[in-house]
């Protein structure tokens, strides 16, 4: 049967071409493949090839005509033994089909989509978790790790050092005695590719913990965090699922210089796919690292190497958790709310300790979950205070403060009293001097400055 | 150890039962149909964006497909719609989502450059040159941990060949004698720069060789020598000795993708390599040569016609993805 040869479209904008030159002429045989026109596009000269076999019967459109639209038919094309005037029935208008006629599914003025109404985080109840015992945050991921491997086998840690070495940081000390070499797996220095092969395995059904000695590491391997990990549910329609845990120590520690000393919550918290957990307190850090794990998604666990050392009281229920994207008031108040995460959890503490001297009385939120923000608890609170304070120690531009104060300026525009603030790290790489180091990095006195200023002082 | 023979051809003794050519040929005939067709479509604009059509190469993933077993794991690169075929993922799915339908695989959230089959083991299609290599490792990983005995098939360009990544996997699936078959597809192009410009390493077949990784080069054209190189690569590796490397030394007829000039090559070259080297046609050869009459092409060619056919009716049809679409398999459990 006759059928028309189409004005092809040869690159993913092409609307519109010019028909170069015929290469094959009327009543030539022509098979797959073969070249039988040349078209010019805005970029490039192409080949045009046939797709099926027969003759060409007709010529439509004469070498040299410019502006030929996509989808134009240019051509007959006949079956073997067919006459030229078998042509003659043919539709040769232009055809359905090309981008830019295909009916779409969208009306023509549609209001930007809007997210589904997240579930609200107040069902998320802790329940009294009883008895606590002091550790220190190192003790209270170690024990977060081999818990979850004992409840599921499928649960491993891999990384550089954490095995035999039993942690850069201690970390992961007595994992290797208990579960053994299979699963407690020492990484060579290959961040991009043990990262690439963690997320393959986690893919395929088991479920990887990757430890970077540090999360500035996490650079060498953060396209497979990003694409390969985070997006693949989405971009396999939901049959995939990636459950996999990337921890390590995150922002500055003591005077290891700028390559060693940066916060990545913002990095990973921009990245749809992903959960983003930071712990200050040892029962952070051994609930939202249980969390992580249980969790059938892609988490990055944001640990801090300063904080590693130190004791706080921590659930010693066997069940002991946390849920992820909950935040908890640390202290209450009633005359400005102070939103942080990790290390300047307690920072912002001691702040409320020197705002209270004065007279003011802070509320301090520990955000522990930084994707998904915990936005509600965010509100409530700054509807309460009518004034709020992001503390970070990570730098200014689109960081997590940037974040938290639209957050506020969006929801509770009506309930502020002063415009927002944010306290960061200086915007510039970590020096190593100490004197440097320690002007560079938000201190209590710099969160007491930015509230006053709230007050009009 | 290095290569263990830089013999391009197949070795002595039985090529391919009739059975296994026949299949051989439907599946490369189906692959090649399937792509001319994504080609025409891509044409009329149905199919937008990127497509990396497989034409030219189809003898790799038919001889790989011969040797593989239920259970086995794969994972490739964009140019994906023949690895997918011989998966065996459906026609139709393939096709719906190169159209960006919801009957696609991904419900039309992934394009040609991002299928996956739970189904059938097949990991996508990645658009991030050489990060398949990685990925695929990791499904090794998994076999070796759960000793499921599975060999995970991991295909990759002589373009990605230099990726720093591809060597950081070889030496881990080495260093844990992990269930890997890495598949070099050299087609000498990679987008625009030819092998000659962009590896000093001339024999690629011999790449893994500092870990120890046993490897063979093969003629990519000719379809049972693919299968018997795979078939003893995939042994090596389910017995439990670790990865292998083939490189299979083959081509492809069309641009990187639809919007490529083809400026680097001359035409004269496709046409030879169309003439004297086509997977296809060798193979009809053969299969002449053993007594298969051309009533057996002709219904091939018909149901394989009639298949892709279908596939395309299908992918013009099937309605595009809801839009409420946009907010599902972001994450699991919401």
């Amino acid at each position: 049967m006759a059928s028309p040869i189409l004005m092809p479209a040869l690159s993913p904008t092409m609307e519109e071409g010019t028909l170069a030159r015929w290469v094959k002429k009327e009543g030539d045989v022509v098979k797959p493949g073969e070249v039988i026109a040349e078209i010019e596009t805005d970029k490039a000269t192409m080949e045009m090839e046939a797709v099926e076999e027969g003759v060409l019967g007709r010529i439509l459109v004469t070498e040299g005509t410019d502006h030929v639209a996509v989808n134009t038919p240019i051509a007959v094309l006949l079956e073997e033994g067919e006459d030229a005037s078998a042509a003659d029935g043919l539709d040769l208008g232009p055809k359905a089909g090309s981008a830019s006629k295909v009916e779409k599914n969208v009306p023509a003025q549609t209001p930007a989509p809007q997210a589904p109404a997240s579930t609200s985080t107040t069902d998320l109840v802790e329940p009294e978790w009883g008895e606590t015992a002091e550790i220190t945050v190192r003790e209270a991921l170690r024990d977060a790790m081999a818990a979850e491997m004992r409840r599921d086998e499928d649960v491993f840690l891999l990384g550089e050092e954490v095995a035999q070495y039993q942690g850069a940081y201690k970390v992961s000390q007595g994992l290797l005695d208990e579960f053994g070499a299979k699963r407690v797996m020492d990484m060579p220095i290959t961040e991009h590719g043990f990262t690439g092969m963690a997320v393959g395995a986690a893919l395929s059904g088991v479920k990887p913990i990757v430890e970077f000695m540090t999360m500035n590491f996490s650079l060498q391997a953060v396209d497979h965090i990003i694409n390969s990990a985070a997006k693949t549910r989405y971009m396999s329609g939901g049959q995939m699922s990636c459950p996999i845990v990337f921890r390590g120590p995150n922002g500055a520690a003591a005077r290891v210089g700028a390559q060693h000393s940066q916060c990545f919550g913002s990095w990973y918290a921009h990245i749809p796919g992903l959960k983003v957990v930071a712990p200050w307190s040892a029962a952070d850090a051994k609930g939202l690292l249980r969390a992580a794990i249980r969790d059938p998604n892609p988490v990055v666990v944001l640990e801090n190497e300063i904080m590693y050392g130190k004791k706080f009281p921590c659930p010693v229920d066997e069940d002991f958790i946390l849920p992820i994207g909950k935040a908890k008031i640390e202290r209450e108040g009633k005359d400005v709310t102070l939103v942080a995460f990790s290390i300047m959890v307690g920072v912002a503490l001691e702040a409320a300790e020197l705002l209270a001297e004065q007279g003011i009385e802070a509320e301090v939120i520990n955000l522990r979950t930084l994707r998904p923000l915990d936005t509600e608890t965010i509100i409530k609170s700054v509807k309460k205070t009518n004034r709020i304070v992001s503390v970070e120690e990570g730098w200014p531009v689109a960081g997590i403060g940037s974040e938290i104060c639209t957050v506020a300026v969006e929801q509770a525009f009506d309930w502020l009293d002063a415009p927002p603030a944010r306290v960061c790290g200086l915007d510039i790489p970590l020096p190593y001097a100490a004197n440097l180091e320690k002007l560079a990095l938000p201190k209590p006195e710099w969160i007491v400055e930015a509230v006053r200023k709230q007050f009009g002082d | 150890m290095g290569s263990m023979t830089d013999a391009p051809n197949r070795q002595n003794g039985p090529a391919l039962s009739r059975e296994e050519m026949e299949r051989a040929y439907r599946e490369m005939l189906l692959v090649r149909r399937f792509e001319e067709k994504a080609g025409q479509l891509y044409g009329m604009g149905l199919i937008g964006g990127f497509c990396h059509l497989y034409i030219g190469q189809e003898a790799v993933v038919a001889g790989i497909g011969l040797a593989m077993k239920k259970g086995d794991r794969s994972i490739t690169s964009y140019r994906d719609h023949g690895q997918m075929l011989v998966a065996g993922m459906t026609a139709r799915g393939v096709m719906a989502e190169l159209t960006g339908r919801s009957g696609g695989y991904s419900h039309g959230k992934g394009g040609s450059m991002h299928m996956f089959s739970k189904e059938q083991e097949f990991y996508g299609g990645h658009g991030i040159v050489g990060a398949q290599v990685a990925i695929g490792t990791g499904l090794a990983l998994t076999s070796a941990y759960k000793k499921d005995g599975a060999v995970s098939i991991v295909y990759f360009g002589e373009g990605a060949s230099n990726q720093g990544q591809v060597y950081e996997s070889f030496n881990l699936a080495a260093l844990h004698k992990l269930p890997c078959l890495y598949v070099i597809e050299n087609n000498r192009y990679g987008m625009g720069t030819s092998i000659e410009r962009s590896s000093a390493s001339k024999d690629l077949s011999k790449n893994a060789a500092p870990w120890g990784i046993p490897s063979r080069k093969v003629d990519g054209m000719d379809v049972a020598a693919v299968y018997q190189a795979a078939k003893e690569a995939m042994e090596h590796c389910r017995s439990g000795k670790g990865p292998f490397l083939l490189e299979m030394e083959t081509y492809r007829y069309r641009g990187h993708s639809m919007s490529d000039p083809a400026k680097y090559r001359q035409r004269s070259e496709v046409d030879e390599m169309r003439r004297t080297r086509d997977p296809i046609e060798t193979l009809k050869a053969e299969m002449i040569k053993h007594g298969i009459d051309e009533a057996f092409f002709k219904a091939v060619e018909q149901d394989v016609k009639a298949t892709v056919k279908d596939a395309a009716e299908f992918a013009e049809t099937s309605p595009e993805p809801d839009a409420s679409e946009l907010w599902t398999d972001v994450l699991v459990g919401e």
